[in-house]
């Protein structure tokens, strides 16, 4: 078995996706056969997935409602609504601060994480343990202890706040600081998540480099710098579009701590979607909204796959 | 070609390379560093659950009172832990937490690995465009669905049943790649010989494909276990009756409803989170080959 540093790329199309069935003689009643054995996957896949997502994009031309009436198609209505809804823009406008905020510290202290505990400091475990285990919490335990945490006059961050002279802060109360908060929180969450893929990657540099690099008399800085950085590239790619996606779906911690306010100013777009359709009872134009996000995901996976092959394409 | 990161080794691992002691026995002012660092990013990753722990120890009265206190005159009790085992529907919420997560984690695993069996091994007619189909599926957020699943589950009337929690969530297109890339790099010559031997491909694959496969089945269950087990969107979407209700649903009901009850609270999340913690210090490699084999693939 041959281990590469480079991870395998998911959304690659490049033709490496399958190598064929590995066969030795091909058997006719494997016709039969291979169809019995996609079958129960084939039907849940259909059934659960592409019924759905066809049948979502059916109701978005509707008027459809919760209550089950009007199922005329109604064309473009529901969509040029959207268009013109502020409240689309302004939710979709939070998503996307959301994104840029975690984003850009969930990968790069990721990475400072795991370089700081693959330096082969003893304790591997309890480093692995502390960072990693608010991951494992569902997200109503976490936004219970943080909504506790940024209690205003009763939470530990203020106290200890106060210990340095910080006066009162508001947190989730107060428009300014409420996003703020609540991506502290999801980056305390769920950067165990990335601290793992890089401490993988970390450990699946070979040591020769780094033996090399020491007979040419580098020393610890230049070896970062020269090995560790270059060779960890290609993960942080992967992360990063994986982060992006992940956060772009923000939805339970935010509705749990914040319920989107005050004033709107955390409500990600999801939350809207949720509003209309099960609040508002507008199934069709809840769809809308969501199909207008699914373009939105849906082109930036396709950047990254143009980024990826043109990297790939590279020597 | 094996293409997944090797998962993060042990300490045992490490030792056992030579050099790496070497490396490692040189005690340089970094080494001091970055143990400093360490270990403040260890107390501040766990003071927010050890806080909550210790409020939960506390009674309702003395958690409301400001002030940094950690024991408080009337001392520190397990009372809150007692009642959110007594009395709460904490313990319900768990055994569906437990049995919806099981039923998604088996069921999910046996169906992706019946159909990575079938795209590595058997020659059908489509088989190219299935594959082609489930990898490209990866792209549909499963959260764009909620609305359309609503609706299904209610034609189907299935509403505030285990069924509506578990059904959706069985469907994991990540998992058959991952499986069938897995099955491709195991000899093809080790199902020959029983085939020869008059094996059928059932038994070939319960026999002979799924015992070697035992690191990546782990791996993958405990990925869509802890998934299942703390998934929040749908089961809040599917569930109205609190009996059916999933931990964190359940949870979520509860903050709305009771007032100032903050260390009732606290003992509660906490009580919430453990059964997870105690399974990572069981499956603590599993979990962490999970993470890179799965999050790799592009979960």
């Amino acid at each position: 078995m041959t281990t590469t540093t480079e991870p395998r790329e998911p959304l690659a199309t490049d033709g490496e996706l399958d190598t064929g069935p590995r066969v030795n003689k091909p058997q006719r009643r494997d016709a039969l056969r291979g169809w019995l054995y996609m079958a129960p996957f084939a039907l849940a896949f259909f059934l659960f997935l592409i019924y759905p997502t066809v049948y979502g994009l059916w109701m978005s031309f509707t008027g459809r409602s919760l209550m089950g009436a009007n199922t005329e198609l109604s064309g473009f209505m529901n969509y040029t609504e959207a268009f013109a809804d502020p409240q689309v823009w302004s939710s979709l406008w939070n998503t996307v601060w959301f994104t840029i905020l975690t984003s850009v510290p969930l990968v790069i202290v990721a990475l400072l994480f795991a370089v700081l505990v693959n330096t082969g400091v003893k304790g591997q475990w309890l480093w692995r343990l502390s960072i990693f285990m608010p991951y494992l919490l569902a997200s109503t335990v976490i936004s219970q202890i943080w909504v506790w945490l940024y209690n205003p006059e009763l939470g530990l961050i203020n106290e200890v706040l106060g210990w340095v002279g910080i006066g009162n802060i508001a947190w989730l109360n107060n428009p300014d600081t409420a996003m703020l908060s609540v991506v502290i929180t999801t980056v305390w969450w769920t950067i165990g998540f990335n601290f793992l893929l890089y401490l993988s990657a970390l450990q699946a540099i070979p040591d020769q480099l780094y033996e090399a690099a020491e007979l040419d008399g580098a020393g610890t800085f230049r070896k970062f710098w020269s090995i560790t950085l270059p060779s960890l590239a290609p993960i942080t790619v992967l992360v990063l579009i994986l982060q992006v996606l992940a956060s772009l779906k923000v939805f339970d911690q935010i509705y749990q701590m914040t319920g989107g306010g005050p004033a709107g100013s955390t409500r990600p777009i999801l939350q809207y979607v949720y509003e209309v359709g099960f609040e508002g009872y507008r199934l069709g134009y809840a769809s809308a909204i969501s199909y207008l996000f699914f373009f939105l995901i849906i082109g930036i996976s396709v950047i990254y796959m143009v980024i990826n092959s043109r990297r790939g394409a590279r020597p | 070609m094996t293409t997944t990161v090797p998962a993060v080794g042990t300490d045992a691992d490490r030792v056992a390379d030579p050099k790496a002691v070497a490396r490692k026995r040189r005690v340089s002012p970094l080494t001091v560093l970055a143990y400093a660092l360490l270990i403040i990013v260890a107390i501040t990753w766990l003071a927010p659950v050890l806080w909550a722990a210790l409020t939960g120890l506390k009674s309702n009265v003395e958690a409301a009172s400001p002030g940094f206190v950690i024991i408080p005159e009337g001392g520190l009790s397990l009372q809150n832990y007692a009642d959110v085992l007594q009395a709460g529907l904490v313990p319900r919420w768990a055994f569906n937490s437990l049995l919806t997560a099981t039923a998604i984690t088996v069921i999910t695993v046996a169906i992706s690995a019946l159909a990575g069996y079938a795209l590595s091994r058997m020659d059908f007619p489509g088989r190219k465009i299935t594959l082609a189909v489930i990898v490209a599926s990866i792209l549909i957020p499963a959260q764009i669905l909620i609305v359309p699943l609503f609706q299904q589950m209610v034609d189907f009337n299935l509403l505030d049943t285990y069924w509506a929690i578990i059904l959706p969530q069985v469907v994991a297109a990540p998992m058959v790649f991952i499986l069938k890339k897995f099955f491709d790099a195991i000899p093809v010559e080790l199902e020959e010989a029983a085939m020869i031997d008059g094996a059928s491909r059932m038994r070939i694959l319960l026999q002979i494909v799924m015992p070697l496969s035992r690191p990546i089945l782990g791996a993958v269950s405990i990925f869509v276990f802890i998934g299942a087990w703390n998934n929040f969107l749908w089961p809040f979407i599917a569930t109205t009756d609190s009996n059916i209700m999933t931990l964190p649903v359940g949870l979520q009901t509860v903050v709305s409803g009771y007032g100032i009850t903050y260390a009732y609270d606290m003992a509660q999340a906490v009580m919430a989170a453990v059964p997870l913690i105690i399974a990572f210090l069981f499956f603590q490699r599993q979990i962490i080959k999970g993470i890179a084999t799965s999050g790799i693939t592009g979960t």
